[in-house]
């Protein structure tokens, strides 16, 4: 007697269809999670949004001067700012959607986002 | 069935007062009896799962819904209805979690799976049997745990990262206990 003569035809049925199902969810929930723009805010209002697929640097202007935003390879860093202690720079590169570099002092942040925003402890 | 599976109780109002000592007698069917006997035998596989180490919390083979599975095959929905309930009240209190978060977490699940195995029931037996109904009910079980986590617990998009990992969990215990439940009842013929 073995094990596999208790799974009627049915039941293979809803194995296959709910390891489809399976499948599908692991499918949408786990990709998608790379991000495609970086949304960069100065003095809390918003800067610019840019597309991650060009690579370039961007100047952006503070109260302590001017922080420079490089992109390059699908990723985003600060590359240089005026912040005394420098926190967002050596964060380094940013590649997942929902990543946030905050240069409090020049009140700058460069923020990934993915095709549709997901929420974390910071903007919930 | 009868209100309550308790079997006998004896109340005593008011320790000093004699007089107003009473004895609450509840007459139980053999059914009750039943029901009680296959929910300790629930209780007896969710404490052995406790013992079980899991690598995820939530992620448990649910060997006591086995149980549940062959009441419901050998005598019902009512009565797997009674017998899951009172594992998870009766669990709850042996374990010190009742009306803690992980109680709720484990009522709504079985509440949802309940619901579940209640339409599930009616597929034709000839083509679906207890493996069916056991993987149906997992995901019901889950996808009752993951809606109180997300509407009371943690209101955060953030834990759909994790369902791929319950829906797996589910399939694969589902579909043990299923083959469990259903071996079980071929050689009790």
């Amino acid at each position: 007697m073995t094990v596999l003569q208790h799974i009627k035809p049915g039941d293979w049925l809803t194995l296959v269809l709910c390891s489809i199902g399976v499948v599908w969810l692991m499918l949408t929930l786990w990709t998608g999670e790379l991000a495609d723009k970086a949304v960069i805010r100065s003095g809390g209002k918003l800067f610019r949004e840019v597309s991650l697929s060009r690579n370039q640097t961007i100047e952006v202007p503070g109260p302590l001067g001017i922080s420079v935003i490089a992109i390059q390879d699908r990723k985003a860093r600060i590359a240089s700012d005026p912040s005394p202690r420098q926190y967002c720079v050596r964060q380094g590169w940013l590649q997942q959607a929902g990543e946030i570099a905050l240069c409090l002092p020049n009140q700058v942040s460069v923020e990934l986002v993915g095709n549709h925003k997901r929420y974390d402890s910071l903007n919930y | 069935m009868t209100a309550s599976t308790t079997e006998q109780q004896e109340g005593g109002s008011g320790k000093g007062e004699g007089q107003n000592r009473s004895t609450i007698l509840l007459h139980t069917t053999a059914e009750d009896h039943h029901v009680a006997r296959m929910a300790a035998v629930a209780l007896g596989l969710t404490i052995l799962e406790g013992a079980i180490p899991s690598p995820l919390p939530g992620v448990k083979p649910g060997l006591a819904n086995i149980v549940t599975l062959i009441v419901l095959a050998r005598y019902g929905w009512r009565m797997a209805v009674w017998v899951s309930l009172l594992r998870v009240f009766a669990g709850s209190l042996m374990f010190g979690n009742f009306l803690t978060p992980g109680f709720f977490l484990g009522l709504s699940g079985a509440l949802l799976s309940l619901l579940v195995l209640g339409i599930a029931q009616h597929l034709p037996s000839r083509w679906f049997g207890p493996v069916s109904h056991s993987i149906y009910a997992a995901f019901a079980h889950i996808a009752g745990q993951m809606t109180v986590v997300y509407l009371w617990l943690i209101p955060n998009a953030g834990i759909a990262y994790l369902i791929p990992i319950f829906a797996t969990a589910a399939l694969v215990f589902g579909t043990v206990n299923g083959l469990i439940a259903a071996r079980f009842m071929e050689e009790a013929k």
